[in-house]
C-alpha cells in the first residue's frame, strides 16, 4: 500500500511555528472521535433506563427498554470506528488474550466486555425474558425460532421464574449504574492519564468525559423517542418528554459547570502550555468550541431550558423547543469529542507550534465513513426494536388473559 | 469427578499464562556471548559542539530504512534562536525540506545553538506503560524496543511520548523509533548517529562501564533532561542545554 | 443433579449454562494456541532476534584501518574527530567485499560546505567560511588534503573560525578595531586554537585607553574610568562585538 505522502506535504504548508518532525501527522483522526461519542450514548441511555428501575421514576417508564436497546445498538457498533482506526486489525484479539496489565487501553477491553456481557446484554436479557417467552409461543417461524433461541429454549412464566426475573433486574441495574459510570469514565482516564499532553491530561477528564456522555444519551433517547412514537402512531406522552428534559437539564448543568471549571482552572493557574494552548483554541478550534461546542451545544439549549421551566409553553411549542435542544446538544457533545481528541494533537508538545487536521471526504478515515459509522446503530437499533419490541405486550398469557405490565 | 478433572485443567492453563504475563518485565538476552544483563546503555549530547550538519539524521535513516520523507524521524536536529524580546524561534534542520536557512535579522538573536534529538530511552517509560499489547518494552540492557510484528497501530504510545519520538512507520504499519541501533551495539558498535557526528556531539556509552566516554561525561558536565518534570526518567542526558528548550 | 439443578430458576439454570460453555471454549482455544502467540517472554526473545538481525551499513571507524593508510593521515590532522564514514557514507558492503563496492568519494564542494558554511548557530570556534567568497567555484579538495585539512597557508583572518564575532564586530562601533587590538594572539593559536588560547583584556584600564576622559583617541564616546559603572567591568554590561549604549 503506497502510503499518501501528498496529504501530508499539504498539512507542513499548514504548520505555524514549530512542531517536533513526528508530529505533523494527526494520529488520532475522526474515528477515534466517533468512538468516545458512540460510547458516551451508550453509558447516557443506560443511565436513563436505570433512573427508571433504581429510583423508580414512573413518568419515563415508557423509555425504558428503549433506553436499554438504544444502548445496546450504539455498544454494538462502537468498537467499529476502533477497528477501522488500527493498523493491524487483524491482531485485535491481543488486547485480550496477552494484555499489558499496566495499558488503559488494555484493561478497557475488559471493562467493555464486563459491561456488555455482565450489563447490559443480562439486564434487556431478563427484562425481556417472559415477553419473549411468551410472544414465541403464537409467533410464526422464523421469529419464534429466534425468540426462542434467545430465550435459550426457556418456557419457565412461572410466579417464581418471574419474581426472579424482576430480581434480577434491579440488581444488575444497581450494579449498572457504576459499571456505566466506569464504562465512559474509562474512556476519560485513557486520555486524561496521558502525562505528556496538557491538553488531555486532567483529573477532570473522566468527570467531564462521563457527564457529556449522559448529556448525549439522555438527548439521544428524547430524539428517538420524538422520532419513533408518531411513527408507530402514537401519542407523545408529554410528562415521559418533560421529566426527561428536566433530567437533561440538571445533567447539561452539572456538564457546563465541569467544563467552566476546567476552562477557568486553566486560566487561573496559567502553566506553561496556556498561550499554546490559547493560540490553539482561537486558530484551530474557534468554531468547533467557542461557536458550537459552547454557544450552540450548550449555551442556546440552557436558555430555552431555562426558558421552559419559567415561562408556560404550550404543547407543541415545548416540543418544537426540546426537539432543537437536543438535536443542538448532540452536536455539541460531537464537536466536544472533536476537541478533546482532535485538539490534542493540533499543538505541538515543544509547546511552540500548531498543526492542521483536514479530514477526507472518502476513506476509511473519511467524512463517508464517520456517517455510515453513526446511522449504523440507528439500523441495528431497527432491527433490535423488531426482534424487541420496547412498548407492545404479549398478547395472552397462558391462560388467555391480558398480560400485565412488567 | 468430572468437574474436579474441568478445574484442574482450568487452572493449569490459565493461571501460568496470566502470571507469566504480569512478571515478565525485561526481556532476556540472546545468545553467542552478548550478556544483555552487563550493559546499561545511555546517551550523552554535547549541546556546544552540535554544527547542525544533520549527517546524523541522514545516517539514522540509511542505517535503520526509515522513510526519507521529512515526517518519519528516529532523530533529529533542532536550531534555536533566542532572541532580544519575545519567543525563541525554533525550526527543524530537515535536509528534505530545506537548507539550515538563516532566522530573523541578524543583530536580533541573542544566543542560537542547535539540539539533537532522539527517543530518550526513559527508565521510567510512559510509551511501555500504556502499549495495550505490550508490543513496545525494555530490554535488560536499558533500551526500548517495538516489536513490530505484534503492534495493532492502535497509536497510544505516540500520544504518550512526551518528546514526540515516536512515529507510526507507513511501511510496517506498526509503531517505531530509535533504539540506540540496537544491531549494532550489540556488536559492539556505536550507533549509527554517533558514528558519523564529525564533532563528537554525540556520546554514547555504557552506563554500567566505569572507563567509558559517556562516564567522562557525565564526571565532567552538569547534564539535564528533557521534561524532567514529568519523571519519565531519560537515558540521554544534555550537556549545555539551554533553558529554551522543550 | 437434576433436582440439585431444579432448586434455581429456569432462567438461571439455562444462563449459567451459556457462560460456563463460552468460558469453557475460551479457555480451550486458549490452550491450544501456540506458545508463541501467548508467551510475552518468547515474543520479546523473537523481537531481539530479529533486531540484532538487521543488516549493518556503516562498519565503524576502525574497519578502515585494516586497509587505508589515510586512517593514519588523518589522525593527525584537524579531522581527526571524524569517523571516516562521516564522509565516504556507509562502508559495511565495502569492507565485506572490497574488489566490487566502493563507497561514495565525495569530491564536490557542497559537500564540505554542508559543514563548514558560516551559520550563525554554529558554536563560535568552528572553522567557517563564507562559501561565495572563499575561493568560489573551487573544490575545497584542490587546496584542502581532506583528511589532512590544514590550510595551505596560516589564515591571517580571525573570521574564518570566529566568523559569528566578526560579522557582529563589523555592523558596531567597533568595526575599524582589529581584533588583535584588544586580543593578543599567538602565531600558535592559528594552528592549535584549543591549546594556545589568545588572550582577553583584564581591567577597566584597558578600555580606558580609548574611552578615558583624558584619552588622546578622539572620535570615541568618553566616560570616568574611575567612577562609571560601579563595581562593574567594561564587559560585563557592554558587550565588546557590539558595544551598545544604553
Amino acid at each position: 500500500m503506497t502510503p499518501d505522502y501528498a496529504r501530508l506535504y499539504d498539512l507542513l504548508r499548514q504548520v505555524t511555528g514549530y512542531i517536533y518532525p513526528n508530529e505533523i501527522e494527526v494520529h488520532w483522526g475522526i474515528l477515534v472521535v466517533v468512538y468516545p461519542y458512540l460510547t458516551g450514548l451508550v453509558a447516557g441511555a443506560f443511565i436513563l433506563a436505570s433512573l427508571v428501575k433504581v429510583f423508580n421514576v414512573q413518568a419515563v417508564q415508557s423509555v425504558y427498554r428503549l433506553s436499554l436497546l438504544t444502548a445496546l445498538a450504539f455498544l454494538l457498533v462502537a468498537p467499529l470506528p476502533l477497528l477501522l482506526h488500527l493498523g493491524h486489525p487483524g491482531r485485535s484479539f491481543e488486547i485480550f488474550l496477552n494484555p499489558n496489565f499496566t495499558s488503559a487501553m488494555a484493561m478497557f477491553g475488559f471493562v467493555y466486555a464486563w459491561y456488555l456481557m455482565v450489563v447490559l446484554l443480562l439486564e434487556i436479557w431478563f427484562t425481556y425474558r417472559r415477553d419473549i417467552v411468551l410472544w414465541a409461543r403464537e409467533e410464526k417461524p422464523p421469529m419464534k425460532w429466534i425468540h426462542q433461541t434467545i430465550a435459550l429454549f426457556s418456557n419457565d412464566v412461572s410466579e417464581r421464574g418471574l419474581a426472579f426475573d424482576k430480581k434480577v433486574v434491579k440488581a444488575i441495574t444497581i450494579i449498572g449504574i457504576p459499571s456505566a459510570f466506569l464504562l465512559h469514565g474509562y474512556v476519560g482516564f485513557i486520555f486524561g492519564s496521558i502525562k505528556a499532553n496538557p491538553w488531555w491530561s486532567s483529573v477532570l477528564m473522566p468527570i467531564v468525559f462521563l457527564f457529556s456522555a449522559i448529556v448525549s444519551g439522555i438527548a439521544l433517547v428524547i430524539i428517538l423517542y420524538m422520532v419513533i412514537t408518531p411513527m408507530r402512531g402514537q401519542k407523545i406522552d408529554m410528562k415521559c418528554l418533560d421529566t426527561m428534559a428536566s433530567f437533561l437539564f440538571y445533567t447539561v448543568i452539572v456538564d457546563f459547570s465541569l467544563e467552566l471549571l476546567d476552562f477557568i482552572h486553566r486560566l487561573y493557574q496559567s502553566e506553561e502550555s496556556i498561550k499554546i494552548l490559547s493560540e490553539m483554541v482561537s486558530n484551530r478550534l474557534f468554531i468547533s468550541l467557542v461557536i458550537i461546542q459552547v454557544l450552540l451545544g450548550m449555551l442556546i439549549p440552557l436558555v430555552i431550558m431555562v426558558a421552559i421551566r419559567l415561562f408556560r409553553f404550550e404543547e407543541e411549542l415545548r416540543k418544537l423547543l426540546y426537539f432543537l435542544s437536543v438535536i443542538l446538544i448532540q452536536l455539541g457533545i460531537f464537536a466536544t469529542r472533536w476537541n478533546v481528541v482532535v485538539g490534542g494533537q493540533m499543538f505541538s508538545k515543544s509547546f511552540r507550534g500548531l498543526t492542521a487536521y483536514k479530514m477526507e471526504l472518502g476513506g476509511i478515515e473519511g467524512l463517508l465513513m464517520t456517517l455510515a459509522l453513526l446511522v449504523l446503530p440507528l439500523l441495528v437499533l431497527a432491527i433490535l426494536l423488531k426482534i424487541f419490541p420496547a412498548w407492545d405486550l404479549p398478547k395472552r398469557a397462558l391462560g388467555g388473559e391480558a398480560v400485565p405490565s412488567a | 469427578m468430572e468437574r474436579r478433572g474441568f478445574l484442574e485443567k482450568l487452572f493449569a492453563v490459565a493461571l501460568p499464562g496470566g502470571v507469566l504475563g504480569l512478571l515478565i518485565r525485561r526481556a532476556p538476552a540472546r545468545a553467542e556471548g552478548y550478556e544483555a544483563s552487563a550493559h546499561y546503555y545511555g546517551m550523552g549530547i554535547q549541546v556546544d559542539k552540535c554544527i547542525g550538519c544533520g549527517r546524523c539524521v541522514e545516517a539514522c535513516k540509511d542505517e535503520n530504512n526509515v522513510p526519507r520523507e521529512p515526517f518519519f524521524f528516529r532523530t533529529w536536529v533542532e536550531r534555536y534562536s533566542v532572541r532580544w524580546r519575545g519567543e525563541a524561534t525554533v525550526r527543524n534542520i530537515d535536509r528534505a525540506l530545506e537548507g539550515p536557512a538563516e532566522v530573523g535579522g541578524e543583530g536580533e538573536v541573542l544566543r542560537s545553538f542547535f539540539v539533537p534529538k532522539l527517543c530518550n530511552q526513559c527508565d521510567h517509560p510512559p510509551c511501555v506503560q500504556v502499549c495495550p499489547v505490550g508490543a513496545t518494552f525494555a530490554t535488560e540492557d536499558g533500551v526500548i524496543l517495538v516489536d513490530e510484528k505484534r503492534c495493532i497501530g492502535c497509536r497510544y504510545c505516540i500520544q504518550a511520548c512526551p518528546y514526540g519520538a515516536r512515529y507510526l512507520n507507513p511501511v510496517t504499519e506498526a509503531a517505531d523509533k530509535c533504539t540506540f541501533c540496537y544491531h549494532r551495539i550489540t556488536k559492539g558498535l556505536l550507533p549509527a548517529c554517533v558514528e558519523v557526528c564529525p564533532t563528537q556531539a554525540r556520546i554514547f556509552g555504557d552506563m554500567r562501564s566505569t572507563a567509558s566516554p559517556l562516564t567522562r561525561f557525565r564526571r565532567m558536565n552538569k547534564l539535564h533532561v528533557l521534561k524532567g518534570h514529568l519523571n519519565t526518567e531519560p537515558k540521554v542526558t544534555y550537556a549545555d542545554l539551554d533553558g529554551e528548550v522543550r | 443433579m437434576k433436582n440439585f439443578l431444579q432448586r434455581f430458576p429456569d432462567a438461571l439454570v439455562r444462563l449459567a449454562a451459556v457462560f460456563v460453555v463460552l468460558i469453557a471454549v475460551v479457555l480451550l482455544v486458549r490452550s491450544l494456541l501456540p506458545a508463541s502467540w501467548t508467551d510475552t517472554r518468547l515474543q520479546r526473545q523473537a523481537t531481539i532476534e530479529r533486531e540484532t538481525a538487521r543488516p549493518v551499513r556503516y562498519a565503524g571507524s576502525d574497519v578502515c584501518a585494516d586497509c587505508h593508510e589515510e586512517y593514519g593521515v588523518k589522525r593527525q590532522g584537524y579531522h581527526r574527530n571524524l569517523s571516516c564514514e562521516t564522509c565516504h557514507g556507509t562502508a559495511r558492503d565495502h569492507a565485506d567485499n572490497p574488489m566490487e563496492v566502493k563507497p561514495s568519494l565525495p569530491r564536490l564542494r557542497e559537500f564540505c560546505v554542508r559543514c563548514h558554511a558560516y551559520d550563525r548557530s554554529r558554536p563560535t570556534g568552528f572553522p567557517q567560511i563564507n562559501p561565495a567568497a572563499h575561493n568560489p567555484l573551487k573544490a575545497c579538495i584542490t587546496c584542502h588534503n581532506p583528511h589532512d585539512p590544514k590550510p595551505p597557508t596560516t589564515p591571517q583572518e580571525c573570521r574564518g573560525c570566529h566568523a559569528e564575532i566578526a560579522r557582529t564586530k563589523a555592523l558596531s562601533p567597533h568595526v575599524l578595531l582589529e581584533c588583535t587590538t584588544c586580543h593578543a594572539v599567538p602565531v600558535a593559536h592559528r594552528t592549535s586554537p584549543r591549546a594556545v588560547l589568545a588572550s582577553i583584556p583584564k581591567e577597566r584600564e584597558f578600555c580606558g585607553k580609548c574611552h578615558a576622559k583624558d584619552s588622546a583617541v578622539r572620535e570615541t564616546p568618553k566616560i570616568d574610568v574611575v567612577t562609571h559603572g560601579e563595581k562593574y567591568l567594561c564587559w560585563q554590561c557592554h558587550y565588546p562585538h557590539m558595544p551598545e549604549i544604553k
